[in-house]
């Protein structure tokens, strides 16, 4: 889950990394009143990235113009997210500008501590274009972040004396905050020497699903859509696609290859739904109650390959509650012979091979037409 | 032969009393696995589908002479599990258990490299070895014993696949379900490894999907002089960037993990690419001809 910059700011303070002074605010009357010290950034309070060259991000010399530029950005779409919240901050006067994130290599299996002393820029574009300028250390999780690993990184990206000690203490910081909350990516970008000291002048965290159970305080987005949220509330994987046929199937792998051999024959996806292992007749009646609601589906295409889940369990819940939209069903795997002939009696015909049912999905869907 | 499990594999299964373990300790029964002993702590002394129970992995290693482990044990509580196993160097170690967290999950990978232990998962479908174990839960009536090793980070499409190969009458070595998370022990060059050292694997089908970049670091080591022929097969060539498709590790952030930049470098490795699932046996069938 990613957080905005203002939780993820408010989580810093608690593990003491120093930002500037801020305030969210969700109406542009409210900046007016703001006790803060002139002049003020106005940030808004997206997930996507880019907000800055979208217009997002505006200084203001008196409360007058920041009034002015809340009043502008507030509502704005930036990216297909419309801005409800502002991040009013006192600007900093900033002399230089560092990176410095701990985040997940898949690859190493473990998380790299990165910095640079090109920080405020893209760190792929620095990665891609001047590599030396970056500094990485892997840590140990068995050892653990130590400080004079920070010092080192520290001095590395250039910084002496006390700007040696302040770099590691935030560093420091910054790596309990990533294992304390569990974060996949705790990130300052830029990470900005200012009068004198280091701030966290933006503050980005990506915090793993898998460890809510253990962080019950955890802030809430909403980045999901509302049938994205409807179908997590109801266990099941769903996401939004532009086309017009509905897609369930069970198992990441096999929905992903669903989508792209309907896409293969012509068809566009609306949707990515996997039903998951073991799904029960109910999983798949709440299934299809999300993907039809959808506007625009045209056509309903279920592709099942039954190991724990039952072929039997899958058809009563499509017999039970007939789709309003023409169905293309694959169904194989455990008892599919009972599954076939439950759906037969209702004159839906079930595929066994997934190609041939495709193919028919994306026919009933209407799309232009299938490459053979 | 076949890798990592075969006839003389004694397994024991941690969180044997739970719902899915129970149902799938029967099913590894079947498929001919010698399941020796299950842990569930609290619970020593009962038994499960006759396989006693213990409450240490210690006693069960000690009591039976197990040599691997199957991880059912629920998210809160599997990196304890695992390190439990680790700590007696069961190996493999396999973690079924979906949901991990990846802090977690990163320090179970650290200590097993650590204590040499080869772990596989978690949130994977595990190993078979056709005529020899299965530690998991693929389904036993898709494979038949045979010369293709598979390998793959997805489950039900790898059932598919694997279902495909035993239709058109083309056997498997042994099938690993490396598993969708961001972080996971086994890597496809880690399989690819075994599979080139065994005798019995002519062929090897390797089942990628969009994220992170294992079917690259695969093609590395194919182009460096792996010589078993490897159809491919990636899935998530028309998924969106900054989507999680399902699997917590299929993401594709910016140019990174994309389907197409992993099908070119597994081409350009000497590879060869089906583009829809149902063209792998046809191309595995070819594969064997050319070796024949």
């Amino acid at each position: 889950m990613k957080l905005h910059e203002y939780q993820a700011k408010e989580i810093f303070s608690r593990y003491g990394i120093p930002t500037q002074r801020g305030i969210v605010v969700s109406w542009p009357e409210e900046v007016e009143s703001l006790e803060l010290r002139y002049p003020v950034v106005i940030k808004a309070q997206v997930l996507v990235g880019g907000r800055g060259k979208a217009g997002g991000i505006k200084l203001a010399a008196d409360a007058a113009e920041a009034r002015r530029h809340a009043q502008a950005i507030l509502g704005m779409s930036i990216k297909g997210e419309r801005v409800t919240r502002l991040l009013v901050a006192e600007a900093a006067q900033i002399e230089k500008e560092y990176y410095l994130a701990f985040t997940l290599d898949r690859m190493a299996r473990r998380f790299v501590a990165i910095a640079s002393e090109a920080g405020g820029i893209d760190i792929e574009e620095v990665a891609r274009g001047s590599p030396e300028r970056i500094v990485k250390h892997h840590v140990d999780p068995m050892l653990g972040f130590l400080p004079f690993h920070a010092r080192e990184m520290a001095s590395a990206v250039g910084l002496r004396g006390e700007r040696v000690t302040a770099f590691a203490a935030i560093a420091a910081a910054l790596y309990r905050l990533a294992v304390g909350e569990e974060a996949e990516l705790a990130e300052i970008n830029p990470l900005a020497l200012a009068d004198g000291t280091l701030l966290a002048v933006d503050a980005k965290l990506i915090l793993d699903d898998s460890a809510a159970f253990r962080h019950g305080d955890r802030p809430l987005n909403e980045e999901m859509t509302e049938l994205e949220r409807a179908a997590r509330d109801a266990g099941l994987s769903y996401v939004e696609l532009d086309g017009e046929l509905a897609i369930i199937g069970n198992g990441a792998g096999l929905v992903m290859s669903t989508l792209d051999v309907v896409a293969h024959f012509g068809g566009r996806p609306a949707n990515f739904l996997d039903v998951g292992g073991g799904a029960t007749t109910e999983n798949m009646a709440a299934a299809m109650g999300i993907v039809l609601r959808k506007p625009g589906v045209r056509a309903l295409f279920i592709n099942i390959f039954g190991g724990i889940t039952r072929c039997d369990d899958i058809a009563r819940a499509v017999a039970a509650s007939p789709p309003s939209v023409p169905v293309a069903v694959r169904l194989t795997g455990t008892n599919e012979e009972e599954g076939r002939r439950i759906l037969q009696e209702r004159g839906i015909r079930a595929f066994l091979d997934p190609e041939e049912a495709a193919r028919e999905a994306v026919r009933l869907a209407g799309s232009t037409p299938w490459r053979s | 032969m076949a890798i990592l499990i075969d006839a003389s594999t004694s397994v024991l299964i941690q969180g044997i009393t739970g719902y899915q373990a129970e149902f799938h300790s029967q099913r590894m029964l079947e498929f001919g696995a010698r399941v020796l002993a299950g842990t569930r702590p609290g619970k020593g002394g009962t038994s499960v589908h006759g396989v006693p129970v213990f409450d240490t992995v210690a006693e069960a290693v000690s009591e039976t002479g197990a040599t691997a482990s199957c991880i059912f044990v629920p998210a809160p509580a599997a990196k304890d599990a695992a390190m439990e196993a680790i700590a007696h160097r069961l190996d493999p170690v396999v973690i079924i258990t979906e949901h991990v967290p990846v802090h977690d999950a990163v320090t179970v990978m650290a200590y097993a490299r650590a204590q040499g232990v080869r772990v596989v998962g978690p949130n994977c479908p595990g190993l078979a070895s056709p005529g020899g174990c299965k530690m998991g839960i693929m389904p036993n009536h898709l494979f038949r014993e045979g010369p293709v090793g598979v390998v793959s980070r997805s489950g039900t499409l790898t059932y598919e696949i694997v279902a495909a190969l035993t239709r058109a009458g083309i056997g498997q070595s042994t099938a690993v379900g490396l598993g969708g998370d961001p972080v996971v022990g086994m890597s496809f060059e880690d399989a690819l490894a075994l599979f080139g050292e065994d005798g019995k694997t002519e062929a090897v089908v390797l089942i990628g999907e969009i994220g992170g970049s294992a079917e690259e670091a695969a093609a590395r080591h194919i182009a460096a002089g792996f010589s078993t022929p490897v159809v491919a097969y990636v899935a998530g060539r028309t998924a969106p960037p900054g989507k999680r498709m399902g699997h917590a590790g299929a993401v594709i952030s910016g140019s990174e993990g994309t389907a197409a930049g992993k099908i070119e470098a597994l081409i350009a490795a000497g590879a060869t690419v089906a583009e829809l699932p149902g063209q792998v046996a046809g191309l595995v069938k070819a594969a064997l001809g050319v070796r024949l």
